[in-house]
């Protein structure tokens, strides 16, 4: 049991997103971590989530990913870790409600993975950083440590569908989630409504169907303009590329459009937190989210 | 969606089609009583040329060739939207899972995604995960 003076550690799983394009998702959620006393520890040799849960019901093979790494934070001393990219949440977490249900299939994935001394008996805990936030850190502690309030700012908080669906990974409610919200205004800034907040960006059709992205990306961004959000905030690096880059593609649809910013939920905890620019990492963004911050006096 | 005439007949119902659906989805397709909320809720349905609900129907009735020839299947991107409403606890996004595993595991690599056809600037910027899960979705 960790004294109060020393600071909480905390097994985290970065995924490869936040390790290539999504690095401002990376610093902003160790960076943040850090101002709230926890200590955050990469899994060693993490691996691919699995990306997407595979569906079919006699499926092995694609949870061969995510299990190798619930060994690896067995490995690490750990029965629990924590992750922020809600696509490596989702799909872990699945994985992992699937093979406890299915000890054939884990024997099978446990035989397979016969070079690893432990075997995975369903004994990890997978955790979302914003139910962490929310259920041991507490959204009074985090108030407590802002900075730089988020006084004015109007914020959009889009879930999509990788913390609320399956409902049985779902950590609030499935038509409509709060948890964002309530962290925005813990960190003092203003959540608008948003009737868009659960509706599917159209994750990787913006491979071969982008045309489908940019009028997803044209109807939610619209609904946040709509209720006049300064920004968006998102936890998946799939919709924050989709929302963000897909603009251009959804202005040349409709002149109408209005480009708003799209932040990862932990970069306005950094910017609250008084963290430095190299924990934002504002330089990856397709809409500079500057502008509209240096309004509210926050940059 | 265009007047076509269905036959439907005992065989058909009983088909191996429709017992792979089930096997493969897990579900049992005869739950679905078509009150269409899957559909009425589902954020890719405009880009469907048949409706989730539609080829829950189609399913139940073995309509194996209009199933595996139209582009909903494709469409779907399994955001579970569907499943999380429906009344009935059908998993829809399983069944339609279970049609493009059919369409890709026939050895004939039916694929929907060809990485060729996307240009290099549009490669340059795509996110590892939009890659890894159109390629998991729509490839062989």
């Amino acid at each position: 049991m960790a004294s109060e003076s020393k600071p909480m550690k905390l097994i985290y799983y970065p995924g490869c997103t936040l390790k290539n394009h999504a690095r401002n998702f990376d610093v902003s959620t160790v960076s943040s971590m850090a101002e709230l006393d926890v200590e955050v520890e990469e899994l060693a040799r993490w691996n691919c989530c699995g990306t997407v849960h595979a569906l079919a019901s006699n499926d092995v093979m694609h949870r061969v990913a995510p299990v190798t790494n619930l060994v690896r934070v067995k490995e690490a001393n750990a029965s629990e870790f924590m992750t922020s990219c809600a696509m490596c949440y989702n799909t872990l977490k699945r994985a992992n409600i699937d093979v406890k249900k299915r000890a054939d299939a884990l024997d099978t994935i446990n035989k397979f993975m016969y070079l690893d001394e432990i075997k995975y008996e369903g004994d990890v805990a997978v955790l979302h950083l914003l139910e962490y936030l929310r259920d041991r850190v507490g959204f009074d502690k985090m108030a407590a440590k802002v900075k730089k309030p988020l006084t004015g700012l109007k914020v959009a908080c889009y879930y999509g569908c990788l913390l609320v669906r399956p409902k049985e990974v779902a950590f609030d409610d499935v038509e409509n989630p709060t948890v964002m919200e309530n962290l925005i205004t813990a960190l003092g800034g203003t959540p608008v409504p948003f009737a868009q907040k659960t509706e599917c960006c159209g994750a990787y059709h913006t491979v071969g169907n982008p045309e489908i992205i940019a009028d997803r990306t044209g109807k939610i961004m619209g609904s946040a303009h709509e209720e006049q959000a300064d920004l968006v905030v998102v936890s998946c690096p799939l919709c924050a590329f989709n929302l963000d880059f897909r603009q251009a593609d959804a202005k040349r649809a409709n002149p109408d459009f209005h480009h708003l910013p799209v932040l990862y939920f932990t970069q306005l905890m950094a910017v609250a937190f008084g963290c430095d620019e190299s924990a934002l990492r504002f330089d990856l963004h397709h809409i500079d989210p500057k502008p509209v911050l240096a309004g509210r006096g926050l940059a | 969606m265009a007047i076509t005439t269905v036959r439907i007949s005992s065989a058909r119902l009983r088909s191996p089609f429709v017992a792979q659906v089930q096997k493969i989805s897990g579900q049992k397709l005869l739950a679905c009583y078509q009150c269409g909320k899957c559909s009425a809720g589902c954020p890719m349905a405009a880009y469907m040329d048949i409706l989730p609900n539609q080829i829950i129907r189609l399913a139940q009735l073995g309509m194996q060739e209009r199933l595996m020839a139209s582009s909903a299947i494709w469409a779907c991107v399994s955001c579970m939207t569907c499943n999380s409403r429906c009344p009935k606890d059908v998993r829809i996004a399983e069944v339609i899972e279970s049609l493009r595993d059919m369409a890709l595991r026939d050895g004939r690599r039916h694929d929907h995604l060809n990485i060729r056809e996307v240009s290099q600037a549009t490669l340059g910027v795509l996110p590892p995960i939009a890659m890894i899960s159109a390629m998991r979705k729509l490839t062989s």
